[in-house]
């Protein structure tokens, strides 16, 4: 598992004189499911084209398996790639579809057979054979994608937002399709996606990416729980974002009032960025808070009431499974696991890799 | 009902149909199938079996085959190029290999008679660097170049049309699954581009089997193809029977070409237009 | 290395195109008659092109037969496209294959199949002859090229409009008419350059003494070299250049517009 099986050292790339990536580095372990997240334009599908071999970079290089491929045409790599809207050969029949790898490297015809055989099962897509890609759903047409990919044995799988084009209720059961079929092979997949519950549910690891550059790389629990900075934690799921003033060691000060917390090594009086999570937000009656405020809107959303609650001038998202009707006065509590410090973003071309979407 | 009364809008387009498209046609049946004093008689098709009739049958379509072949040549590249071209500058470049399209048909042949002929522009050109000077007007060379020269840009339409409709993405997948380049040409982009290839064919070669202009100003009257057969049959001649029962023949091979189209191009996606 | 071969490809096919219309228009400014020699520059064979009436008359026969049959068959046109949109599959598919017969077939059995027509029943040729057989092959065009534009239509605005109060009439006119304006003009547009450019269905169906530029060029070029012509080829591949330009910015334009709306 510690294998580096690829690493991307300082790549650069332009299109047009305007850079989507940034002397990036990054590698990627053997059997790893990684995951690339971040909005449209943040580079992720362009460090994907470069691992496959559809765009070179400017500078850097890339090692496979401790070789420079960094030059190598895309039909020479060990590494096949499920295209944004599938990509099937319109004229051949699935089986040729997914003949097709194992034909261009003289495979037997009892072999390819096999192999077909092997994939279709493995999508569960058995008997589809000689049907045209045309007449199958969004969904099968993906399967398809993904059985053509694996017959090759690739080391790697790349996969470029493959459940992009499918309506929600598919998209979650092929997550889990993805999942066994990862463990089922036993190879390493990148995964390209803009869809954060997408990344959290499958990945071992999550890269998140905006403007060209690495934002934090980590499990899904670390990049949810302990996110590096306002981008991060904005990006994924809800959060409430406070300017605040870190004043000693494990206390922060929000609005004026002192909260607890647990990281330390920040200075003392210094500005920062206060994360807390809308779950995390305890609200308790007035004179037990550290903070009082007042409800101010409240929606049922099955699982908890989403509510707004106007504090200190700040309007903070809480999700609760008390309902509090609007106008209450409340007290907020937080704990102070559950408060994350990050911070400030240091020069002005930092602070332009904000939030975006 | 009121769908119904919108469809009855279409009575006057129907009736002109009818009159100009439908009963001409018949027209040329009636004539083409009768003799000068109204008699049925299949001569008028038959007459195509004469010597000098299957010669220029022959000698066109011979032409027509050699300047289809030699425009999907030229223009299959091009439009490979032109797809692949980066940046909003493409739709530009592609109007401008479309334009000569629209520019008028004798005005193109008669520039390439000023370029031919034998005291033409190539030949000052051979002359001035002292070199022998070739004849080249008149001859089944010049009819050709006339020919690619005037229907190249609707081999390269239909081409570029169905080539930038091949997401780059299907390209990539076959070289993702290993073939090279040569391989993804082969087994991707060619068979995906067939219905441009014919939509194209049928577009070079239609017009270059029958035409009478591009043979009349380039080969001089030596070179006859059918198209000049059947001008003359109805100008000069005034014998519509024959010129019709050619033209029956001539429009065998029109249907073939139209049947083979649809066959290969069920949703229009070569279509020029 | 791959590039500059391409780049010299498409230069190459390039000059393949233009230089012959770029040499008809250097020698139309050319004294000399003579093709092998440069006699100097001259403006003389514009003038002497603008005062050949027959050359004249022949201009204005192809702008009122273009203007003419283009108008005429965008009328028609458009409201056969709005009904054929309407119709059965199988109707739809009978009056499509109809109208896609002028555009497939060859040119010349269309000419000669419009002659037999008007000799048969005894119709004089000239100038009525000739629009009418322009106005028969433009159709196609205008229907081509409004269908897309109905098919795109969203027939709930037509029904939001009626159920807003409009009537039928004032509902099309405000509703339907704007959204396949860019289709129409288009339509136009390619009818007006077809009968401009068409020779081969004109030289069958014209009379004798009735020329359109087309004819005239036919008849001058076969007599032989003659610089007007070149003059004459020079202004129109001018004006086509314009025209091409337009019909390629407007539907964009009109597009723009309707989005910023």
């Amino acid at each position: 598992m510690s294998n580096k099986l690829i690493d991307l050292q300082n790549i650069t790339k332009a299109f047009d004189g305007q850079v989507v990536l940034d002397d990036m580095n990054l590698y990627i372990r053997e059997n790893e499911f990684l995951t690339l997240l971040g909005p449209s334009g943040c580079g992720k599908t362009t460090t994907l084209r470069i691992i496959g071999g559809f765009e070179s970079p400017d500078k850097g290089r890339v090692i496979f398996d401790g070789e420079d491929i960094t030059k190598m045409p895309p039909n020479k790599r060990q590494l096949n790639t499920v295209f944004q809207k599938y990509a099937l050969f319109t004229h051949m029949t699935i089986a040729e579809n997914i003949a097709f790898g194992l034909k261009i490297k003289g495979k037997s015809k009892s072999y390819i057979d096999d192999k077909i055989k092997y994939a279709l099962k493995l999508v569960n897509l058995d008997g589809y054979g000689s049907r045209m890609p045309d007449s199958l759903s969004g969904g099968q047409q993906q399967r398809i994608a993904i059985a053509r990919a694996i017959v090759n044995e690739p080391k790697v799988l790349l996969l470029d937002e493959p459940l992009g084009a499918l309506d929600l209720k598919l998209r979650q059961d092929m997550q889990y399709e993805l999942i066994r079929l990862k463990n089922e092979l036993g190879i390493t997949f990148i995964y390209v996606t803009h869809d954060q519950e997408e990344a959290l549910t499958m990945s071992d690891t999550i890269v998140v990416m905006n403007q060209g550059y690495i934002q934090q790389i980590g499990t899904p629990e670390s990049i949810y729980n302990e996110p590096e900075n306002a981008f991060v934690a904005d990006f994924i799921g809800d959060s409430n974002i406070i300017d605040s003033i870190m004043v000693r060691d494990e206390l922060v000060s929000i609005f004026g009032h002192n909260f607890a917390c647990v990281d330390k090594g920040f200075g003392e009086n210094k500005p920062v960025d206060v994360v807390i999570r809308p779950e995390d937000v305890e609200l308790v009656k007035p004179e037990e808070g550290t903070i009082e405020g007042v409800v101010t809107h409240i929606i049922f959303k099955g699982v908890h009431y989403e509510m707004e609650v106007t504090a200190c001038g700040y309007e903070w998202l809480v999700h609760s499974t008390s309902c509090f009707p609007v106008g209450t006065k409340v007290g907020i509590k937080v704990d102070p696991f559950n408060i994350q410090i990050m911070n400030k973003p240091e020069s002005e071309d930092e602070e332009a890799v904000g939030v975006e979407e | 009902m009121k769908s119904n009364r919108i469809r009855l809008l279409a009575g006057p387009y129907l009736a002109w149909a009818i009159a100009f498209i439908i009963i001409p046609l018949v027209m040329v049946f009636y004539y083409g199938l009768t003799d000068k004093n109204g008699m049925f008689t299949f001569d008028n098709v038959l007459a195509i079996a004469r010597p000098e009739h299957i010669k220029s049958l022959w000698i066109a379509l011979l032409l027509a085959l050699i300047s289809t072949i030699i425009c999907i040549l030229l223009a299959y590249p091009l439009a490979m190029i032109l797809v692949n071209m980066k940046g909003n500058s493409d739709k530009f470049i592609v109007l401008i290999f479309i334009l000569p399209m629209w520019m008028n048909f004798l005005l193109r042949t008669m520039a390439w008679q000023t370029l031919l002929e034998n005291d033409g522009v190539i030949n000052s050109i051979l002359k001035f660097m002292h070199l022998p000077t070739l004849t080249l007007i008149n001859t089944p060379y010049a009819i050709i170049f006339g020919m690619i020269y005037n229907f190249l840009p609707f081999m390269v339409l239909p081409l570029y049309n169905v080539l930038k409709k091949i997401d780059p993405n299907v390209i990539n997948a076959a070289r993702d699954l290993g073939a090279n380049s040569v391989q993804t040409f082969l087994h991707i982009t060619l068979p995906l581009s067939v219905p441009g290839i014919i939509s194209g064919i049928t577009m070079v070669f239609v017009p270059s089997l029958t035409t009478f202009v591009v043979s009349d100003l380039l080969g001089g009257s030596k070179i006859l193809l059918i198209g000049n057969v059947i001008e003359q049959e109805f100008t000069s001649n005034s014998n519509w029977h024959l010129g019709s029962g050619l033209s029956i023949v001539l429009m065998i091979f029109i249907v073939i070409s139209m049947i083979v189209t649809a066959i290969f191009d069920k949703d229009g996606e070569g279509n020029a237009l | 290395m791959k590039t500059v071969l391409k780049r010299i490809y498409v230069g190459l096919i390039f000059l393949f195109l233009y230089a012959p219309m770029f040499t008809l228009i250097v020698f139309s400014f050319n004294q000399s008659k003579s093709r092998a020699r440069w006699g100097g520059f001259t403006f003389k064979w514009y003038i002497k092109l603008f005062s050949n009436e027959e050359v004249l008359a022949a201009f204005t026969n192809t702008m009122m037969l273009a203007l003419l049959s283009a108008l005429i068959a965008t009328v028609i046109g458009t409201i056969a496209a709005l009904a054929i949109n309407k119709m059965k599959k199988a109707d739809k598919s009978i009056i499509m294959g109809v109208t896609n017969i002028p555009m497939l077939n060859a040119e010349i059995v269309t000419g000669i199949s419009l002659m037999l027509l008007f000799l048969y029943f005894k119709v004089r040729f000239g100038f009525m002859t000739i629009l009418l057989s322009h106005i028969t092959f433009n159709i196609p065009y205008v229907i081509l090229s409004v269908m897309p534009r109905i098919k795109q239509l969203n027939s709930s605005t037509y029904e939001a409009a009626l159920d807003l109060g409009a009537n039928p009439l004032y509902a099309f006119y405000k509703v339907v008419l704007p959204d396949i304006m860019p289709g129409i003009i288009s339509g136009f547009l390619m009818a007006f350059t077809m009968s401009l450019d068409d020779f081969i269905i004109t030289h069958f169906t014209k009379g004798p003494g009735v020329d359109t530029l087309s004819t005239k060029i036919y008849a001058q070029v076969k007599k032989g070299v003659n610089p007007e012509m070149y003059a004459l080829s020079t202004i129109i591949f001018i004006s086509v250049l314009i025209l091409l330009i337009l019909i390629n910015l407007l539907p964009q334009k009109m597009g723009k517009k309707k989005t910023e709306k």
